[in-house]
């Protein structure tokens, strides 16, 4: 791998795909060959580029030129131009913008931004995700072979405990803590879960691991394995993910091939397999004991907790489960150890977090940071600052199940403590960032929409809350709402919160409470004025005083007609 | 693992017994096969034929070993996950993304320009058996959102515009 001198990225969107870019691809794939450049060349492929006219884009690294509208025939010119004699063709440079700003733009698009401090994605895009050898020579494996050469299941855990990592799921508990219950537990066998579900609505953190860096998460599932007692490991991975189904299942049989997966692992006695897991399209499933349930192959309907997994969970044994991104963080914390995690992030929140930006800011896509930064740090420097010409009004955080946290709050340091402090939730990490052409009625009733259509049902409090939730929010957003809704609002929130089975009950009214402590007013504006601020919503009722004015009117025809005979 | 691929409605008794007994083989009979072996059936036909059920208890049913499956355990199976169709679904089948992130980037015009050319409204198939149009929830595609599916493409930074385009390429 250090050897490489030339990377080309070939772009794979459909738009590209459909102009022919697979064959660009193979195209070059055939002038490597030729040339036996194999060693020092790497073609890959990248998606995502933007909105564009003139794809496909071929890409050069580390010039960072770009050629644009690349078809088979320019394949050979370029190669032997730019490839073999080093000089740049410049009738196919892409005009669409300056070259400086291009490589600005292509810098931002490849991840290196300013100050990210990358560890659990360090490894994605500069590994092969298809070749384990590739991925041992960037300290692959170094993490699990300490763990099983000089440390004891105990160390392990004691390690993970010293760190401080909590879980990246969302409920941010202290991952050490769990792995110890797990390993106290008397009953056997015990087992393991990576949480690959990630259905949190604006999040893809997991995807980019997946995608991107499995061998990293089966070696961190054979570490928590050991660490725990386990034998057997599962990846329940969401039925859409079909890249990362294929990823993992290539990464799994080549760590079996190696001796890295399966009985004696590296000579030591410990035996380990794990079982890659697809979903079926639920988004409940991401709870921990709908999980469980799906995988014994029932309805992903959560269970009554307590017992909680780690003395009750798959097939009624001790049971580990844990989110992607916490996992990916534990072979970086065994290779250097406890303290060196504290570098990152702040006293009570150790680490890294990955975040997902998204809407109305200029860079839209994936950051990992440490634990502390702000709100306005991330959309000006990650973000890129707003659209022009939009202005903050709200964040959605941790998907839906997250909260809205106004414009007011971005100073407030993004950390579980701090946060929780101003009653709102980091959650998966996704971040919507909305500006003043979004409507808190219009945002409430999509959320709630989610969560009605997402509902396992199992639970009235939740199955019938969400809907009723959803229906008031609904007439408001058509000028149908009635004073007494806001307070009905408040109360049936109050007890979904109170009384439902599982997180998705518990949680799916807090948008509409945190709209309703932030934006008050202009929800009681949709109620009495029929006047949506950022003209989404669309009243099919006229306000009570246009109402007045018609059957006034109505009423002096109805007189005047029978005065008429 | 892959939801509702264009298939033809129509196969055979014997067809039907083989997909089941393949699927089965492949993943086990075990309680723990049930979803992948739903999976592999849907993929194969694009939906799950209610009779397959049955035939299903019948290859991984063993109450000696303790694993006693009722047909209505099935069928609480296949109903829940949204990926299981238990209705035929036209030839392509279009599932659009509703969560927060795409209706904030323009998904709500996305979505009423597809209805109104599919002429469905979501969970309708359409008379001639060409098209379905599906709710889903997120893709994990939000950087390019509005974002939908036509059966196993993904299209991003849609456009009511770009929607005829898209749709020209699958009739």
């Amino acid at each position: 791998m250090k050897s490489i001198r030339t990377m080309i990225l070939v772009t794979n969107d459909p738009i590209s795909v459909e102009r022919g870019a697979q064959d660009v691809f193979q195209m070059f794939q055939t002038e490597i060959r030729k040339a036996d450049l194999y060693d020092e060349i790497k073609l890959s492929t990248i998606s995502d580029v933007g909105e564009r006219e003139d794809l496909p884009l071929v890409i050069i690294y580390p010039e960072a030129v770009i050629y644009s509208q690349i078809t088979t025939e320019e394949v050979p010119v370029l190669f032997d131009e730019h490839i073999i004699n080093g000089r740049i063709v410049r009738s196919l440079l892409s005009k669409m913008h300056e070259p400086v700003g291009e490589i600005a733009w292509l810098r931002a698009r490849l991840g290196a931004l300013p100050a990210q401090q990358r560890v659990v994605l360090g490894r994605v895009g500069q590994v092969d995700p298809e070749s384990l050898a590739d991925f041992l020579t960037q300290d692959g494996y170094a993490a699990l072979e300490k763990a099983l050469f000089e440390m004891t299941p105990e160390q392990v855990i004691d390690e993970v405990q010293k760190s401080g990592l909590q879980g990246r799921g969302g409920a941010g508990f202290p991952t050490g803590r769990k792995w110890d219950f797990v390993r106290s537990a008397h009953a056997q066998p015990k087992y393991v879960i990576c949480n690959a579900d990630e259905s949190e609505p604006g999040t893809f953190k997991d995807r980019l691991i997946i995608e991107g860096d499995p061998f990293s998460l089966i070696e961190a599932i054979t570490i928590a394995g050991y660490a725990v007692g386990a034998e057997t490991g599962y990846i329940y991975i969401r039925g859409e993910y079909n890249l990362g189904f294929e990823r993992l299942q290539n990464a799994i049989r080549q760590a079996e091939e190696q001796g890295l997966l399966g009985n004696h692992i590296l000579g030591k006695d410990f035996n380990f397999h794990i079982h890659l897991h697809a979903g079926a399209g639920a988004y409940i499933c991401g709870e921990e004991t709908a999980l469980i349930e799906s995988l014994e192959g029932k309805r992903g309907q959560p269970r009554a907790r307590p017992p909680y997994p780690p003395s009750y969970g798959l097939w009624g044994k001790p049971t580990l489960v844990n989110n992607v991104e916490t996992l990916a963080n534990t072979p970086h914390i065994i290779r250097n150890g406890g303290e060196w995690y504290h570098q990152f992030g702040s006293e009570k929140s150790r680490g890294t977090k990955i975040y997902t930006i998204l809407g109305n800011v200029n860079f839209t896509g994936v950051i990992e940071v440490p634990f502390g930064i702000t709100l306005r740090e991330m959309i000006e420097i990650y973000g890129k600052g707003m659209e022009k010409g939009a202005r903050l009004k709200l964040v959605q955080t941790g998907g839906s199940s997250g909260s809205i946290v106004p414009a007011s709050l971005q100073d407030t340091p993004m950390d579980f403590e701090s946060w929780r402090s101003t009653g709102a939730s980091l959650g998966s990490g996704a971040m919507l960032i909305c500006d003043e052409h979004t409507c808190v009625v219009d945002l409430a009733k999509v959320l709630l929409d989610f969560f009605r259509f997402e509902c396992c049902a199992k639970c009235t409090p939740c199955r019938v809350g969400t809907q009723r939730c959803y229906e008031i929010v609904d007439s408001i957003s058509k000028g149908l709402g009635s004073p007494d809704m806001i307070d009905e609002l408040k109360i049936l929130g109050a007890d979904m919160e109170l009384l439902s089975n599982c997180g998705l009950g518990q949680t799916a009214s807090v948008a509409v409470r945190d709209i309703l402590k932030h934006f008050k007013d202009e929800v009681e504006q949709h109620i009495f004025e029929h006047k949506c601020a950022a003209g989404v919503c669309q009243f099919i009722q006229k306000t009570p005083f246009e109402q007045n004015l018609l059957s006034a009117q109505a009423g002096a025809e109805i007189e005047s007609e029978e005065v008429v005979p | 693992m892959c939801p509702g691929i264009a298939t033809d409605h129509e196969y055979s008794e014997q067809e039907l017994d083989r997909i089941i007994q393949e699927a089965v083989e492949a993943n086990g009979s075990v309680r723990d096969a049930v979803i992948p072996i739903l999976s592999e059936i849907n993929q194969k036909l694009g939906f799950i034929p209610v009779e397959s059920l049955g035939k299903i208890r019948r290859y991984i049913n063993t109450p000696e070993a303790g694993l006693f499956l009722a047909d209505s355990h099935l069928y609480a199976v296949a109903s829940f996950y949204q990926m299981f169709s238990l209705t035929p679904t036209g030839k392509h089948v279009v599932r659009y993304c509703a969560s927060a992130p795409c209706h904030v980037e323009g998904g709500r015009q996305v979505i009423e320009a597809l209805q109104e050319q599919l002429g469905l409204q979501p969970g309708e198939t359409s008379h001639d058996n060409q098209w379905t149009l599906l709710k889903t929830s997120c893709l994990g595609v939000c950087g390019v959102g509005p974002v939908f599916l036509v059966d196993q493409d993904i299209y991003g930074n849609v456009t009511p515009e770009k929607i005829p385009h898209i749709l020209a390429k699958y009739r």
